[in-house]
């Protein structure tokens, strides 16, 4: 079971990337939990420059982007 | 360049739909479809070359270069030419403002970034060339950088580390050099397709903007007598600059949606200084952008802020017209 956070402070790429990756793990049956990050504070403790970001189990894998559905599965594996 | 749009939107609509040349719907229907069309082409064009330099320039690699390198005051130019070339997201710019802190680079080498990013990118440079042409371009991105570069050393002189929220203060004291970036390896053909969906999901984004912006725009064009807005604001009105300006701090629109509306008022007789000064108002400043720098800084730094840059856009407009 992996966990999935979705880091970005509520602008509408973030809430996009949160949608699309709900979508895909129930696509392809991916046990995982997803979580939205929207605090400022908690999300810089990722080091990121730039948002919508996608972490999976505390590693980040996705950042500065609305990532699509290859990228997001590559992410997952 | 575009000679073969013009005489297609010409063929479209006064061969294809016969409406006639000269009416006022027609006007609007022929200027609605060749500046949609040639915008949306050099909009593709544009994103496609700073997606590419954005693909060897990603802004991990340009807060670790200011991070590491002393550049002997260049770092301001530095700073905003980068913010020029990295593609503005509203809601990127918290996480960039502390990651770049964090880096231990210098408050107003951030605010120089900052003020840049919003101000010139991939979206208003199509645009700008679609509606003003080249010349006109080349002078907004330079007076853009400027503006950052100038913004971002006055503002670093006020010393206004005290006025960051305490805990970006805290954030400022454990300031290291050392950020982790993985280089990407890639070879260029390896990297065309990301940076062609990247450009395809920007074009996607400001999509809507353009058609209503050159929508509302092609109305104005059809409809509004050719220097209406003269009556109201003329060269010769000293304040007119600062009036478009302040007006425009509070309002918020991308480059997309402001542009197709400011070239109309530019045709309809608005000097032109004077309505870039307020489209950067509009673009740089406004309510939405004040409320998220309120999570990194207090309400007096915001207005320090907001105050200098606002200074600096009137100063602009005034040159502008003194220049164009």
């Amino acid at each position: 079971m992996k966990t999935i956070k979705i880091l970005g402070t509520g602008c509408a790429k973030c809430k996009t990337t949160e949608q699309f990756v709900k979508e895909i793990i129930a696509k392809h049956n991916i046990d995982a939990t997803v979580e939205k990050v929207e605090d400022i504070q908690q999300i810089m403790e990722y080091n990121i420059l730039s948002t919508p970001a996608v972490v999976v189990d505390e590693i980040v894998k996705i950042k500065g982007k609305v990532p699509s559905e290859a990228e997001i599965l590559e992410a997952l594996s | 360049m575009f000679d073969w749009l013009q005489s297609f939107s010409d063929w479209l609509i006064y061969s294809v739909f016969t409406i006639s040349k000269g009416s006022k719907l027609g006007d609007a229907l022929n200027f609605f479809v060749y500046d949609t069309i040639k915008i949306l082409i050099l909009l593709f064009l544009i994103t496609m070359i700073m997606g590419i330099v954005n693909s060897y320039f990603p802004v991990e690699k340009i807060r670790n270069y200011l991070s590491r390198n002393k550049l002997f005051g260049l770092e301001y130019l530095f700073a905003s030419t980068f913010g020029a070339i990295t593609p503005f997201c509203s809601c990127s710019s918290v996480p960039l403002f502390i990651g770049f802190v964090k880096g231990g680079i210098p408050l107003g080498v951030t605010f120089s970034f900052l003020i840049t990013s919003p101000l010139v990118n991939e979206v208003a440079i199509a645009l700008f060339i679609g509606m003003f042409g080249l010349k006109a371009t080349l002078i907004y991105v330079l007076s853009g950088v400027l503006l950052g570069t100038i913004g971002g050393f006055v503002l670093g002189k006020l010393k206004l580390e005290k006025y960051l929220s305490p805990w970006v203060q805290g954030v400022l004291v454990k300031a290291e050099k050392e950020g982790n970036f993985e280089e990407e390896m890639r070879i260029f053909s390896q990297r065309l397709p990301s940076i062609f969906n990247e450009a395809i999901t920007i074009i996607k984004g400001v999509f809507w903007y353009i058609i209503i912006g050159i929508g509302i725009g092609a109305m104005m064009h059809g409809f509004i007598p050719t220097g209406f807005f003269e009556q109201y604001i003329s060269k010769n009105n000293p304040f007119a600059v600062p009036i478009a300006v302040i007006i425009g701090v509070p309002m918020y629109s991308n480059a997309a949606g402001v542009l197709p509306i400011i070239q109309v008022f530019v045709q309809k007789g608005i000097p032109i200084g004077t309505a870039i000064a307020f489209m950067m108002a509009v673009v740089g400043l406004s309510i939405p952008e004040a409320t998220m720098l309120k999570k990194v800084m207090t309400w007096k730094l915001v207005a320090i802020f907001f105050s200098v840059i606002t200074f600096f856009i009137i100063i602009s407009g005034y040159l502008f017209n003194l220049i164009l």
